[in-house]
């Protein structure tokens, strides 16, 4: 297991590293430049502004500048947001972004688990084609949709919940945002769990536990729940980052201060130094992640790390 | 042996014929969703107003049954129904192309991955696996917005360029099998070339798994579509897609809820139609996977 989690964790720098090379990559052959969006800078301006920011040196040793100020924590000015270095944007943002996240991955655990196990218990009933059929439509309900439809109704017309804002992380400000960005995964979760525990429910070892006796409480939460669990476990890391994308969504209809937007305004604005900033950023967070769920995965189901 | 091999795949499709026809679900979705597309096709001509038509004596005018404007008009006096109709069909293509663009990457990497085996193998996954754990959403973002924002080529090769990896899973592990089985075996024996073999033995085999997730792909690439035009990254003005038209109707909404319950409640049924059409062809198609 240490061994796994070792070969894992090394295999993460590589990974970020390829990562950060390919957005280079991407960024800077797209056309166009940060100081094009201002009105017809005099083409002196311009060029001495790509000298400060050493836009004018080869392309290859910008990249291996760049990859030297990421090393040692500098990610270096927004093209931009001239006063700003992304590392105080993303520090500005970052928090709230969190948050909304964080609170969301919670909200969407503790929500879909009780109820993909009640409709599990209840296979074939009433209550089982409800949790089901919400299921469906909250995994297809798109969070531009559910956002607005949420602030139309509990904001405009039932005046129980702010429109939108932050406020300094006043929880009333946030209940809409978090309903919105986890409701897809609440659904999906409570799918996941009550296709898995009605697989696990039909083994044998589960039969083999009725057969001896064991009440119908005990076998679901000591014997089949651990097991049944698994798949979600495993869906932790996706989840991720589809909180991470969901959240430029959720950011936008709710016009909360997080990094979400700076990513699509960066990459607009080609402010190369933000944009890539935000890669890193967000790349790390959806690695570790990843890296946290799979050695979960890994520690709850010893074949998978002895395994390959 | 070919009329044999005819015979047996004539079964198979009776078979999840049979399936579908027993799920009374997956027949009321095929319906609508028949119904959405022809009223997409038809729709526009049946009122002479065209998609961006400015109508500056109905300006924001709410859904009326008698008027000219049935599901009323934007803030500029645009015809609801038929920019709604317009921005159905864009993001049908948008998702269908995108799935075909997705479907025709995933297929290939995730047969020569199956087929090839070993290391070959072992490192394609190893990619699939390392875009995996991307918010690959970001990736789409990134690519719509550096190269020609609102060029719908761009748009949908780039959703469909980063939606693949599933279906290159699911094409891999079902090809490790069928690498293995006697039929494949006996053809290699007779030398047919790999090529050959891929295109001849074991896409026809994979025929059932690729329907089952292409109708599943299609909603998500259209969701891709709707997010990325809701952010303004998408299909740009005038031109409707379902997205921007939610993104313009969620702006309105307090003074003009229709604006964004129209095109909302249209993409929503699609999106439920599809997923609910793919999950029972998935299950019909492929048997063995029927709990999740």
């Amino acid at each position: 297991m240490l061994a796994y989690a070792a070969r894992r964790l090394a295999a993460l720098p590589l990974t970020l590293f390829i990562i950060v090379t390919l957005a280079f990559a991407v960024v800077r052959s797209a056309p166009g430049g940060p100081f094009d969006a201002e009105q017809s800078l005099p083409p002196q301006v311009k060029a001495n502004l790509e000298r400060a920011y050493g836009l004018d040196q080869p392309l290859a040793l910008q990249y291996v500048r760049y990859l030297r100020g990421v090393v040692h924590g500098d990610f270096g000015p927004s093209l931009r947001y001239r006063d700003l270095s992304v590392r105080e944007l993303i520090a500005q943002g970052l928090p709230v972004s969190l948050t909304l996240g964080f609170c969301a991955l919670l909200f969407a655990l503790a929500g879909g688990l009780p109820l993909g196990i009640l409709a599990a218990r209840r296979r074939g009933s009433v209550l089982d084609h409800g949790i089901m059929g919400l299921a469906v439509l909250g995994v297809a309900l798109p969070s531009f949709v559910t956002g607005p439809l949420l602030v139309l109704v509990f904001g405009l017309l039932l005046h129980w919940l702010p429109v939108a804002g932050w406020q300094g992380g006043n929880p009333a400000y946030l209940i809409l945002p978090v309903i919105t960005l986890a409701l897809p995964l609440l659904a999906y979760i409570a799918r996941l769990v009550r296709g898995s525990l009605l697989e696990v429910l039909q083994s044998d070892y589960i039969r083999a536990a009725r057969a001896r006796g064991l009440g119908s409480g005990r076998v679901i939460w000591r014997h089949a729940l651990p097991a049944a669990l698994l798949p979600v476990v495993s869906y932790l890391g996706p989840a991720t980052a589809f909180v991470v994308t969901g959240s430029l969504v959720v950011e936008t209809v709710f016009a909360l201060p997080g990094t979400g937007r700076y990513l699509v305004d960066a990459a607009i604005n080609r402010d190369y130094t933000l944009v890539m900033g935000m890669v890193i950023v967000y790349g790390l967070i959806t690695l570790l992640c990843n890296l946290a769920a799979d050695l979960t995965y890994g520690w709850l189901d010893p074949r998978i790390a002895h395994g390959d | 042996m070919a009329t044999e091999a005819q015979g047996i795949s004539g079964a198979f499709w009776q078979q999840a014929a049979r399936r579908l026809r027993h799920n009374p679900r997956a027949l009321i979705a095929s319906a609508l969703l028949i119904l959405v597309v022809l009223l997409a096709i038809v729709g526009p001509h049946l009122t002479a107003v065209r998609y961006d038509a400015l109508d500056w004596n109905a300006l924001a005018v709410p859904p009326q049954w008698d008027g000219a404007h049935w599901l009323g008009t934007d803030r500029l006096g645009r015809d609801l129904f038929v920019r709604t109709m317009v921005g159905v069909r864009i993001s049908l293509l948008i998702g269908v192309l995108a799935s075909a663009v997705s479907l025709i990457i995933g297929v290939i990497w995730g047969m020569v991955a199956g087929y090839s085996g070993g290391r070959t193998d072992e490192l394609m996954m190893r990619a699939v696996d390392v875009l995996y754990s991307l918010p690959y959403l970001f990736v789409v973002i990134i690519l719509t917005t550096l190269f020609s924002r609102g060029s719908l080529v761009v748009l949908f090769v780039a959703i469909g360029a980063v939606g693949w990896l599933t279906i290159a899973r699911i094409v891999r592990g079902q090809t490790l099998i069928l690498a293995r089985s006697e039929f494949v075996e006996a053809a290699r024996a007779i030398g047919v070339a790999p090529a050959a073999m891929l295109w001849r033995h074991i896409v026809p085999n994979l025929s059932g798994t690729i329907v089952a997730y292409a109708t599943l792909a299609i909603p998500q690439m259209m969701l891709f579509e709707s997010f990325l035009s809701f952010l303004g990254l998408g299909v740009q003005e005038p031109l409707p897609s379902l997205g921007n038209l939610i993104n313009d109707g969620a702006r309105e909404m307090q003074s003009a809820a229709w604006m964004l319950l129209v095109p909302a409640g249209f993409l929503l049924l699609l999106l439920l139609c599809l997923s609910v059409v793919g999950d029972a062809l998935r299950d019909a198609l492929d048997p063995r996977d029927s709990t999740a």
